[in-house]
């Protein structure tokens, strides 16, 4: 109830700050170890976004072109900080008894009748309100992503394309994402004992609304440089010889300088490297790149005016 | 100012300085076109506080997280810190020459002089009469007088478009449909545990995205400012389901600027915002930039898609034509509006419409409040 009035004021500077968790990391540069440790390579904006998300703590609101890795950093996070992922992926016509809890209605009703039918063996009356209460009792309340993020912690919630969600349900984040607590009429309030570390990513279908963005920080994820998609290739395929690896990252790179329908993305290319393992390929040519070429690019017109040109490509 | 008052670290006049600088940063920020409002601020502040201030990418990235909200704020970002942290005044950073006077007063044609012959008594005609509105109903939008410009715009802005709509994936109670078992229980508990009858759900309808792309060329130049005019009544309409681009040299996005409430201000922040008025038109190439940035991605996906333009093309009509190709496996429906397909003797022979006809779900008119009115139809019922 209180809760409510807050989230209506935003994140109300009386309210007392929410303590950081405990295993917070002392810099940015710890954070990027700790991602790499797990296998995410993140760069200096990257880290620092991640270690001041950790601090403030603020959620971290993710967008770039498809595959530069914005669900990969949350499960990364997850990883190097040993809390669980809890991922809620949006659709649309998503609400709250998807996101958030929902009563097990026939449960509720079977424990109903359970208590009638004794009732009725020991001619006792029942209280109508103790019944009423026991009902909506905790053991009928069916938590949902965001309230299993909240009960258990530490945890790191992935609200997975938010754009997707009808913007009804962004004003309903809000109350969770500044109070990291959520009211349930019936019960009260359940608050996190450590704050998770909330990740939004979007796609940018839809302009997400400005109340929710300037409640996070906001990130931008690029395309990797070419040394940097080497270094990834490496450290995700570790068996990859380096020559492959350096072709691979040269020739993507490349086509997304090029007009394409959907250009590569980091995930792309680990595919396409992956595939050229599987094959045996020691380094890329025209042959293995021709018959490997449906693991980077997507669209038949894309790959069609790839094709013609690849020894080119490959050459530079 | 409270916010920012608190989040800022407890130190004597040397912080206070720092403070203000960093304060002043952000109105600078603000001045190059980044929504920078008190709450990203005090924002900004916490997040110096947990870095190394004095570290210059660290402080750099504290203020790129926390005070931009887009991708084209990023760039404004760069600009702004570069001009401000390098503390060179003959820095003159490209955000402030970028910034363009409104033009949209000066935009249409001003026939005033020669509607003095035979525009008065028409004019006197529409103050009197409502069949002076009939008459306007129908006229060209490009060869309007003055005062039947400021009647249109009162004319325009009371149009109430229906948005068009989609099943969403949500369930409602209804009358018809399947079966809802939740209700049809509680139903059975309020009969005592009688069921008294199957109770029902189907799907809940949303909202079907439309999108609008408007050509302001300078052959469009005369309709321009009452396309955004109907635009921005649509997108008044349903401001969640509406996305309007501007397409010329380049492609704008107005959709941000239009939303606001008033007619006249929206217009002037378009107006700002569009950089290649009355230039050229390059509409394949334009058209591709809508697609890879915005429209692959979900944008143009099953929504009503209008563009607004007469199909004079300088690049290629191929380009067009594969284009529209794909814009048009994207959308729900594709309309093409021409402001001269209305008129007398018009056929559709320029390079880009002829290109674009194999594509298109419908060509229209759109050259008087009437067809526009025609238009709104078509959309709501798509």
């Amino acid at each position: 109830m209180l809760a409510g009035v807050n989230a209506a004021d935003g994140p109300g500077e009386d309210a007392a700050p929410p303590s950081p968790p405990p295993a917070a990391p002392g810099s940015p540069r710890e954070v990027a170890a700790a991602l790499e440790a797990t296998g995410y390579l993140a760069d200096e904006g990257l880290a620092t976004a991640a270690y001041l998300a950790m601090r403030m703590p603020r959620p971290l609101f993710c967008e770039g072109e498809p595959g530069t890795g914005k669900t990969a950093l949350a499960q990364a996070l997850a990883q190097a900080t040993g809390a669980e992922l809890i991922r809620l992926q949006c659709h649309d016509g998503i609400d709250a008894s998807q996101a958030l809890y929902d009563w097990d209605f026939p449960r509720q009703l079977l424990y109903l009748r359970t208590l009638e039918a004794a009732a009725g063996v020991s001619h006792e009356r029942l209280d109508a309100d103790a019944v009423a209460a026991s009902l909506y009792d905790r053991r009928f309340l069916l938590a949902r992503p965001i309230l299993r993020a909240l009960q258990s912690s530490p945890t790191v919630l992935l609200i997975d394309e938010v754009d997707r969600a009808d913007d009804e349900f962004e004003a309903f984040l809000l109350e969770v994402l500044t109070e990291h607590a959520v009211t349930i009429p019936e019960i009260g309030e359940i608050r996190a004992a450590t704050p998770p570390i909330v990740v939004l990513t979007s796609n940018r279908t839809r302009e997400v609304h400005d109340a929710l963005k300037r409640r996070c920080l906001y990130v931008w994820l690029d395309h990797p440089d070419v040394a940097r998609e080497i270094a990834i290739l490496r450290r995700r395929l570790p068996g990859l010889p380096d020559r492959l690896a350096e072709q691979v990252a040269a020739a993507v790179h490349q086509l997304r300088g090029t007009e394409l329908l959907k250009p590569p993305g980091v995930a792309e290319s680990l595919d396409w490297a992956l595939a050229l393992q599987l094959l045996g390929a020691r380094e890329l040519d025209v042959d293995n790149a021709a018959a490997t070429l449906g693991a980077v690019l997507k669209y038949r017109e894309d790959a069609d005016r790839v094709r013609d040109r690849l020894d080119t490509l490959l050459a530079s | 100012m409270s916010a920012a008052d608190t989040a800022a670290p407890v130190a004597p006049e040397a912080t206070e300085l720092l403070l203000r600088g960093l304060v002043g940063f952000t109105t600078a920020l603000r001045h190059a076109g980044v929504p920078v409002s008190t709450e990203r601020v005090a924002a900004f502040l916490a997040a110096l506080d947990a870095v190394e201030v004095t570290s210059e990418p660290q402080a750099y990235w504290a203020g790129r997280l926390t005070l931009c909200g887009d991708p084209d704020d990023v760039a404004r970002y760069d600009a702004a810190f570069a001009a401000w942290f390098s503390g060179d005044p003959l820095h003159q950073p490209n955000w402030v020459t970028e910034r363009r006077p409104p033009r949209l007063a000066t935009l249409t044609p001003q026939p005033e002089p020669e509607s003095d012959a035979d525009g008065a008594a028409e004019q006197q005609a529409q103050q009197v009469s409502a069949s002076g509105t009939e008459v306007l109903r129908h006229r060209d939008l490009g060869e309007l007088s003055p005062a039947e410009r400021e009647h249109l715009r009162r004319l325009l802005a009371l149009l109430r478009p229906a948005p068009p709509s989609r099943a969403s994936r949500r369930r409602r109670a209804a009358r018809r449909g399947e079966p809802d078992p939740r209700r049809t229980l509680r139903a059975a508990l309020e009969a005592g545990g009688e069921l008294t009858g199957l109770r029902r759900r189907n799907r809940s309808r949303r909202p079907r995205r439309v999108v609008m792309l408007i050509d302001v060329s300078g052959s469009m130049s005369p309709y321009a400012d009452a396309l955004l005019r109907f635009a921005h009544v649509v997108l008044r309409r349903a401001p969640g389901a509406t996305e309007v681009f501007t397409l010329g040299t380049r492609l704008t996005r107005v959709t941000r600027e239009l939303r606001q409430r008033d007619p006249e201000l929206a217009l002037a922040a378009a107006g700002r915002a569009i950089p290649d008025w009355s230039g050229g038109t390059r509409l394949g190439e334009v058209l591709q930039a809508f697609l890879d940035r915005w429209g692959q991605r979900g944008v143009a996906r099953r929504a009503v898609v209008v563009v607004f333009s007469d199909g004079w093309e300088r690049g290629e009509p191929e380009l067009l034509a594969d284009q529209l190709a794909r814009l048009r496996r994207l959308s729900h429906r594709l309309i093409w509006v021409n402001p001269h397909a209305g008129k007398d003797g018009y056929a559709p022979v320029q390079g880009g419409i002829v290109a674009a006809l194999p594509h298109l779900d419908q060509l229209l008119a759109g050259h008087s409040l009437a067809t526009l009115e025609r238009l709104l139809e078509v959309v709501r019922d798509a």
